[in-house]
């Protein structure tokens, strides 16, 4: 006889994410609304918002005329049920089969795997403490039956266990709603004053019959449910197929020294499958089994989602110059490991795939050569030379776009202040010149990727479990998600600098500082240079680089740039940068840092940061 | 004359010392005399970083006029670099490929050069070839330019300031014009290489104390 488990998902009142993502404390009366037929009605509620007054099922409005300082924040349904659902893929740790039951639960049908983890109570305790890890508050039962495990699960006693002997009489001391039966049925079931589903079990069936089951069309009827939850009619699950695995083996019948004749099949057949479900990989890694139990592996990783098993092969191929092929190899597979949906694209008309994907092609060779070591820089909102630019590993960059006037152009003298991890989620090229101005916290460019899921709130209800569940699998699984900021970035225009008459500039009102001139090349670390120059902070005359003696013809200065005070430490000195000429023609960008009497040090050092052409 | 209006060949070698930015200058003052679009690839192996730096995405933005988005790779040594100019020139998608090596490393010998001049010419990808600190090898480079910095003009509005970057521009090996000497000058206006013959004698008003390009050459 089958063993139906069934579990309750209900939040965890104080779990860590929900104050990141809502910034609001625990103890803030929260309710969430989702759309009614007259206006918002309250789909959850948190603790403190109970307190308040406020219940589930009720109106928004009426609510806040008991509780004006509630909270309240839209739920987010169809997010909720994607979360639960991989909630139960999840589930199948413990058996092979689970599905989703109702808007709030999951079943899982444990026949033959409670032993597994040492006997049905243990098997509860365990699925308990990691639902708990994962930040779910659930409450568990099992029974032999999914009525009757729904029901004890609901209105039974913590992870109860129901048997078969004792189930009848464990199933007519509960109420009748643990029948799953539908308000109308409910309210019915009140005005005719059974309240305990003891005391349908009395009744005669034929007159529950006639009076529940006139339409004959219900399903829901209490004598179907109660026959369903004794296991008299029988209630299958039907558990949704396992997300698709993009794999592929082959078996040779005997050992290889080399495999990469089976190669080019293993690929064609990996796309192939990729072909039909519509995705394409960002992530492949092959494992060649040896005969004696050790296996090869190799991974690589794409710019951009690609089916193309000739590049895919060529990404791994230079890998196997130090493979060890000991006795053989008797097993290979190949697996998409992470991959993204990828459209169709028609090749242009000379047969050649578009300017991206031959950029993206490019990307991945290079990458599966050099590594870390290709990366394209991207505008940063710094004044420092060093900070004002990113770099970050390559991927499919963007086209040009037209840039308005010289980057330096609308450069003010004031830093920038801000919070800088909001600005480097910014992704791609999307970095406007300069000034911006304080960024708000937690503010998002619109462009930004990946599923945001709305602000929450701790509160009560199915509604949290399932935030749970979206905001750790979306992280863990969600390929767009992760991608993130790898994935192709999208470019914004770059924004015209309009506050080359800022207020409170040079007089009031006058000209910001004109814009000036940053060098071609940048040193990687700037170098210190011997200084001949006139104190306290006059310009350089000559200076000694890599033990070369350099007359300075010619300087332009000086161009201060304060250190920024949010990130350095207050022992950070200030820069005075100089554009200087040697005597051969040479230009150059050196900086003093510090001041003489800055209180930060001993005497200013010099160096040099930069050539200009 | 002016560079941008005859066409360039696939490959350009620069010769230029690595303490000096001209050659990176005159490299990119040329970028756009293709009319391509798309990204550039700039490869440099370890020695031309640790001597001359990485390029500057700000300074290349204000002499191209617009953001181009860069692609950069450090490869560690000149063998790696070779390639991955070579895998760049396959791909069509790009507007250029700046290839920095340091010295005269073996690798770097004839056959490499006729490598990349082949792939260069098969994609129409131009390569620019800048070679840092390097005495001049065998090359099938039509164009071979060896670039040093010159005193700049006077700036407009500072006489004590550098003013537009002049570079002497010395063209000694080519297969397509007369070898020659010159004073060369990025218009940014309109974006293009000027080319103008040096002068013999400063600039007229100058003093005693500001040498002419012929006493500047001299001193290095």
């Amino acid at each position: 006889m089958a063993r139906w488990e069934r579990g309750r998902t209900a939040p965890a009142p104080t779990a860590p994410w929900e104050e990141a993502e809502s910034g609001l404390d625990a103890d803030a009366p929260v309710v969430l609304a989702a759309e009614g037929r007259h206006g918002p009605v309250i789909h959850a509620v948190s603790e403190a918002a109970a307190r308040a007054g406020a219940s589930v099922g009720a109106r928004v409005v009426d609510a806040r005329a008991i509780a004006p300082e509630l909270v309240v924040q839209p739920a987010d349904l169809p997010g909720d049920a994607a979360a639960l659902t991989r909630l139960a893929h999840w589930a199948r740790r413990w058996c092979p089969w689970s599905a989703t039951d109702g808007a709030d639960g999951l079943v899982l049908d444990t026949t033959g795997a409670a032993h597994l983890w040492g006997g049905e109570a243990a098997m509860l305790a365990d699925m308990e403490a990691r639902l708990a890890a994962l930040g779910q508050a659930a409450r568990l039962a099992a029974a032999h039956t999914h009525g009757a495990a729904w029901a004890l699960a609901r209105h039974g006693d913590p992870r109860e266990i129901g048997t078969s002997d004792a189930l009848r009489a464990r199933l007519a001391m509960l109420p009748v709603a643990a029948l799953r039966l539908d308000g109308q049925t409910r309210l019915t079931l009140r005005r005719l004053g059974l309240k305990r589903v003891g005391d349908l079990m009395a009744l005669p069936r034929a007159a529950l019959d006639r009076r529940f089951g006139r339409d004959g069309t219900a399903l829901a009827t209490p004598l179907r449910r109660l026959d369903q939850a004794l296991g008299h009619l029988p209630e299958p699950v039907v558990s949704p197929p396992p997300p698709h695995r993009f794999r592929t083996v082959q078996r040779l019948p005997e050992p290889v020294m080399d495999p990469q004749p089976w190669l080019a099949g293993l690929f064609q057949t990996l796309c192939a499958d990729l072909v039909r479900q519509g995705h394409g990989a960002r992530e492949i890694r092959l494992e060649l089994y040896r005969i004696d139990g050790q296996a090869s592996l190799f991974q690589a990783v794409t710019a951009r989602a690609t089916r193309d098993a000739g590049h895919l092969h060529r990404l791994l191929e230079r890998r196997f110059e130090s493979l060890d092929a000991g006795f053989g190899f008797d097993t290979l597979a190949l697996e998409a490991t992470r991959t993204e949906a990828q459209t169709g694209a028609q090749a242009a008309l000379d047969g050649s795939d578009g300017a991206e994907v031959a950029l993206a092609t490019l990307i991945d060779r290079l990458t599966g050569r050099v590594g870390a070591a290709v990366r394209s820089p991207d505008p940063r909102a710094s004044h420092l030379p060093e900070r004002a630019e990113r770099w970050s590993p390559a991927r499919a960059v963007p086209v040009a776009r037209p840039f308005s006037g010289p980057a330096a152009e609308g450069r003010g003298s004031v830093p920038v202040a801000g919070d800088d991890a909001s600005r480097r989620r910014q992704p791609g090229f999307a970095a406007p010149p300069l000034p911006v101005g304080p960024v708000p916290a937690g503010s998002r460019p619109p462009d930004a990727r990946g599923p945001h899921p709305a602000p929450r709130a701790p509160a009560e209800g199915p509604r949290l479990a399932v935030v749970a569940a979206a905001g750790k699998d979306s992280a863990r699984r969600d390929p767009s998600s992760a991608a993130g900021a790898g994935g192709p970035g999208r470019a914004r225009p770059m924004q015209a600098p309009s506050d080359r008459l800022a207020p409170g500039g040079l007089g009031g009102g006058g000209l910001v500082a004109p814009a000036r001139a940053r060098p071609l090349r940048l040193l990687r670390a700037p170098e210190r240079i011997e200084v001949l120059y006139a104190v306290p902070e006059g310009p350089p005359i000559r200076f000694r680089w890599r033990r070369r003696p350099f007359l300075i013809r010619r300087h332009q200065g000086p161009e201060r740039i304060s250190p920024e005070w949010w990130q350095a430490p207050a022992t950070a000195r200030l820069r005075d940068y100089y554009k200087v000429e040697v005597a051969d023609g040479a230009r150059y960008w050196l900086f003093r840092e510090g001041v003489a009497g800055d209180g930060r040090g001993g005497a200013p050092d010099w160096f040099l940061h930069g050539l200009f052409a | 004359m002016t560079a941008s209006s005859s066409r360039l060949p696939p490959v350009t070698e620069v010769l230029a010392s690595s303490q000096d930015g001209a050659a990176t200058g005159f490299v990119l003052a040329q970028l756009d005399a293709m009319g391509r679009e798309g990204p550039i690839l700039w490869v440099q192996d370890r020695l031309s970083m640790q001597e001359g730096g990485l390029p500057c995405l700000q300074g290349v933005a204000e002499v191209l006029g617009r953001q181009v988005p860069l692609l950069h790779v450090a490869a560690k040594d000149a063998a790696q670099a070779l390639w991955a100019m070579e895998e760049g020139l396959e791909c069509a998608a790009l507007s250029a490929v700046i290839g920095e090596v340091w010295g005269a490393p073996r690798a770097l010998d004839f056959t490499a050069t006729k490598r990349l001049s082949l792939r260069a010419a098969r994609s129409g990808v131009p390569l620019w070839l800048l070679r840092t600190d390097a005495a001049p090898g065998l090359s099938v480079a039509p164009d071979r330019w060896r670039l040093a910095s010159a005193p700049s003009a006077a700036h407009p509005l500072d006489a004590e300031a550098p003013g537009r970057a002049f570079w002497r521009a010395e063209l000694f090996r080519s297969r397509r014009a007369r070898p020659g000497a010159w004073v060369a000058c990025h218009d940014r206006a309109a974006h293009c290489l000027d080319l103008a013959a040096p002068l013999r004698d400063g600039p007229v008003g100058e003093g005693a104390d500001r040498p002419g390009p012929d006493r500047a050459l001299g001193g290095g």
